[in-house]
């Protein structure tokens, strides 16, 4: 393979996993505040779908953005509302949400169904874009991808090195704890919840007002239930989560190549097959990782002969991932 | 910082966990808070410390009203407290835990923290690193982190509520003397316990708490007569030597266990070649300092483990690693330390354990297990009713409860810290019950922490050092210090 196809591979790799990383990055921030959100993917829909919406009426791709990010906050304060605040469960509220949105989508969104509208548009970076190779792997992208690898970095940093971030965190893994010294629980929670749901919001403007521009039915093709699996898998921390994400556009790129394989094995198995092979792949992947946090994993690792044994033990403890303790539960105060 | 607190209230349901108290604590002082469990002291503390809400009266801080509605308004107002079990993040290291608070710092200074962490560690004498996570130090260690976090962040009342539970001999000295160092400095220290000997080591005056009032009504200056404080804690009964002695000669009955030759090994914990007969009706405690090997042997005598080599008859059948299930087939139980999460299930009643335990049916037999459940919970003097949920409970509820649930045709009674977390009354309560079983001829075999409940309630001891286990010594060669000496693993190997 030579050195040019490989940089246009991956730069596709970094667009296709946007909107991927944006959703995954906001419910990581969400579940390490404590709280999940499983609407995910409907949100995902209902903003794209608005942010198409409003970008065609007002021709400002902006406003668009904007609109998406305010529609999957609104869902995330319905979240908050209903879980945080009347206290009800947080899995069968964010679910039902999910089929909601969903649906909500598609009846709202029945208009502009394969309409032609507004679009972000192509945005080399000066200078950089220029650089040989890593000009087109990194810098020759539309805003929007910008903003997603720059995300990283700003949700890992924020998290993992500031003081707002421990508090953050504290939320999600003792509530109990953060109470204790001074934080208001509930609505620090809904606060982070409702800026997740905004950054899944730009998430789903980002497919119809980017990568896979207008409005279809069910137009993520269930990419939002992935995210949430991939914040698992990235043991929620933003820098593994984005791998997970790009591993999964990854795998997305190398089953549609292999489709259109010249003849010979790769092109006599079925295309479903290739459709369906990341999903399948990412399950596996995810099996492997759990699989590491299995206590009988770890009695094989420490029985190893010496040589292996220690490699396979620091393998198992970057690999085992903890979700935060309290994740999923509703803080009363005492 | 002067505290006053006037006409204090705070009820539970119906119960009155403080009824109208008044109280001053001067400052530079430290000041013990007396009780048993459940009179009220926690409930004191934490509304003091704005983590529950007070029903009525006020608390005055320096003379001025303050309201204290949430640890927030607390921290504001310079109060701050080291809760029983310390509430701090597991997963976060010392330093994240140290550096995470409520003031509205958005970045905070990481290596400033640090340095002044380092820097508490040295003036308190305290052992914190400031790397290590914090699910794996000790809890001592863990208190000594929250009371340095709750100093930098300025606080000027301190609350320990029961901070020696759980901690060793050495990181109660180090607590003392900071204590001290900190009441010196002009700080208000407000020490909770239901021990009196370190409330007389360290407090300049107490209150005792009993059934939510002051009892009596006022501070007392410190130094008080034991049987005094006794006496304000439990009422006139409780204050007179135990009339129960329930510590008696050994039926010599049938062999309920016989270990022959056998050795067992968990990780590195090894107990090697034991060889001994424990009699229907004997009570042997286990003592050793915690994880030395007690529960090794409980496992081995429950049928949960089986033995590397040698064998564990009951019966005259072999019960090594036979499984509980087997075991208790042969009238055998095991009731582990933590009762919720090992034992008994917390949004069950007692009618509903009592039905699992029923002889297999496709039916449930609701109006006789709840008659069995009446019955049982006149029998033990459980303080429920058939439809209490046994997380409701309390401890020694809790304890009874499964005491309770144990067959009539029960042989070999295996117990983790019987009495842990139960008060003086209680605990002699589940003790009364259990002699009661020895009685009709079950061997009792349990592990304890506490020199003074072994002392009392075994015939035979076996003392476990660092996963090694000594002979069965009779009670009567053993007294206190020596127990205390062997625990140390002093004369150790003589009395292997």
């Amino acid at each position: 393979m030579d050195t040019t196809r490989l940089a246009i591979d991956l730069a596709a790799i970094l667009a296709g996993g946007a909107p991927l990383v944006i959703a995954a990055l906001g419910e990581t921030i969400s579940e390490r505040a404590g709280v999940v959100n499983l609407s995910l993917d409907g949100k995902m829909l209902l903003a794209g779908m608005t942010g198409f919406a409003v970008g065609l009426h007002t021709g400002d791709v902006l406003l668009g953005f904007a609109a998406a990010a305010l529609v999957g906050a609104l869902v995330a304060a319905v979240l908050c509302l209903v879980s945080l605040r009347l206290r009800q469960s947080q899995t069968a509220v964010g679910f039902v949400l999910a089929l909601l949105c969903t649906d909500l989508s598609s009846f709202l969104g029945n208009p502009y169904n394969r309409v032609s509208g507004v679009a972000v548009s192509h945005l080399p970076v000066p200078w950089l874009a220029d650089i040989p190779w890593l000009g087109t792997v990194l810098f020759d992208h539309t805003p929007v991808i910008y903003l997603s690898m720059l995300l990283i970095p700003a949700a890992w940093w924020f998290l993992f090195r500031t003081r707002q971030g421990l508090v953050l965190r504290a939320l999600g893994e003792r509530p109990a704890a953060a109470f204790a010294r001074g934080s208001a629980v509930v609505p620090l929670q809904a606060w982070y919840v409702v800026i997740g749901g905004a950054l899944v919001g730009i998430a789903g403007a980002a497919y119809t007002l980017d990568l896979k521009q207008g409005w279809s039915y069910r137009h993520t093709a269930g990419i939002g239930w992935i995210a949430l699996a991939i914040v698992i898998f990235g043991g929620w921390n933003p820098w593994r989560v984005a791998l997970g994400c790009y591993l999964f556009g990854a795998l997305q790129t190398l089953a549609t190549r292999w489709q259109g394989a010249p003849p010979g094995i790769l092109a006599e198995i079925p295309t479903q097959i290739y459709q369906l092979a990341p999903f399948a792949l990412m399950i596996l992947v995810l099996a492997l990782v759990n699989g590491a946090t299995n206590p009988a994993v770890a009695r094989i690792a420490a029985g190893l002969p010496e040589p292996l044994r220690r490699p396979a033990l620091w393998a198992l403890g970057r690999l085992s991932v903890e979700a935060p303790a309290a994740l999923g539960q509703s803080f009363v105060r005492p | 910082m002067d505290v006053a607190i006037e006409q204090l209230t705070r009820t539970f349901g119906g119960v009155r966990a403080n009824d109208g108290i008044t109280l001053q604590f001067a400052a530079g002082q430290i000041h013990g808070v007396l009780g048993e469990n459940g009179a009220g002291k926690s409930t004191l503390m934490k509304v003091l410390a704005g983590f529950i809400r007070r029903d009525s009266g006020e608390i005055r801080l320096a003379g001025a009203p303050v309201e204290l509605g949430t640890p927030a308004a607390a921290a504001r107002a310079g109060i701050g407290m080291v809760h029983q079990e310390p509430l701090d993040v597991p997963a976060f290291t010392a330093l994240e835990n140290f550096l995470c608070g409520s003031d509205p710092v958005v970045f905070g200074d990481w290596r400033a923290a640090r340095a002044r962490l380092i820097e508490w560690n040295a003036r308190l004498g305290f052992s914190v690193d400031p790397a290590e996570r914090t699910g794996r130090m000790t809890v001592g260690q863990r208190q000594q982190l929250e009371l340095m976090r709750l100093l930098t962040a300025g606080a000027r009342l301190l609350i320990l509520d029961e901070p020696t539970t759980g901690i060793s001999a050495a990181q109660v000295d180090a607590l003392f003397a900071a204590l001290r160092q900190l009441a010196a400095s002009g700080r208000t220290v407000l020490f909770v316990s239901h021990k009196l000997d370190e409330v007389a080591a360290l407090c300049d005056t107490v209150s005792v708490l009993r059934a939510g009032r002051l009892q009596p009504p006022g501070q007392l200056a410190m130094p008080q007569p034991q049987a005094a404080l006794l006496r304000a804690m439990f009422g006139e009964a409780l204050a007179q030597p135990d009339a129960v002695a329930t510590a008696q000669p050994a039926a010599a009955g049938a062999a309920v266990w016989h270990l022959d030759d056998a050795t067992v090994r968990d990780g590195v914990l090894a107990l090697e070649r034991m060889t001994l007969t424990i009699p229907a009706g004997m009570a042997v405690g286990l003592a050793g300092l915690e994880g030395s090997g007690q529960q090794l042997m409980l496992r081995l005598l429950a049928g949960a483990v089986r033995p590397v080599s040698g064998r564990v008859m009951s019966g005259g059948r072999d019960l090594g690693g036979a499984g509980m299930a087997q075991a208790r087939a042969r009238g055998i139980e095991y009731l582990p330390a933590d009762r919720l999460s090992a034992g008994l299930i917390g949004s069950f009643d007692l009618g509903e354990h009592l039905e699992l335990l029923a002889p297999r049916r496709w039916w449930r037999d609701r109006v006789a297990a709840r008659a069995a459940a009446g019955r049982a919970i006149a029998t033990f003097d459980i303080r429920g009713t058939p439809a209490t949920p046994l997380q409701a409970l309390s401890g020694g509820n809790q304890q009874r409860a499964m005491l309770a649930l144990m067959p009539d045709t029960l042989r070999g009674l295996l117990l983790d810290q019987p009495t842990r977390g139960l008060d003086v009354a209680s605990a002699r309560l589940v003790w009364q019950r259990i002699a009661e079983r020895r009685r009709g001829g079950t061997a009792v075999v349990f592990a304890s922490v506490d020199l003074d409940e072994l002392l009392e309630h075994a015939d035979a001891l076996l003392v476990f050092v660092g996963g090694r286990v000594s002979r069965l010594i009779p009670r009567a060669q053993l007294d206190a210090p020596r127990l205390a000496r062997l625990i140390g693993g002093i004369g150790f190997e003589e009395a292997r």
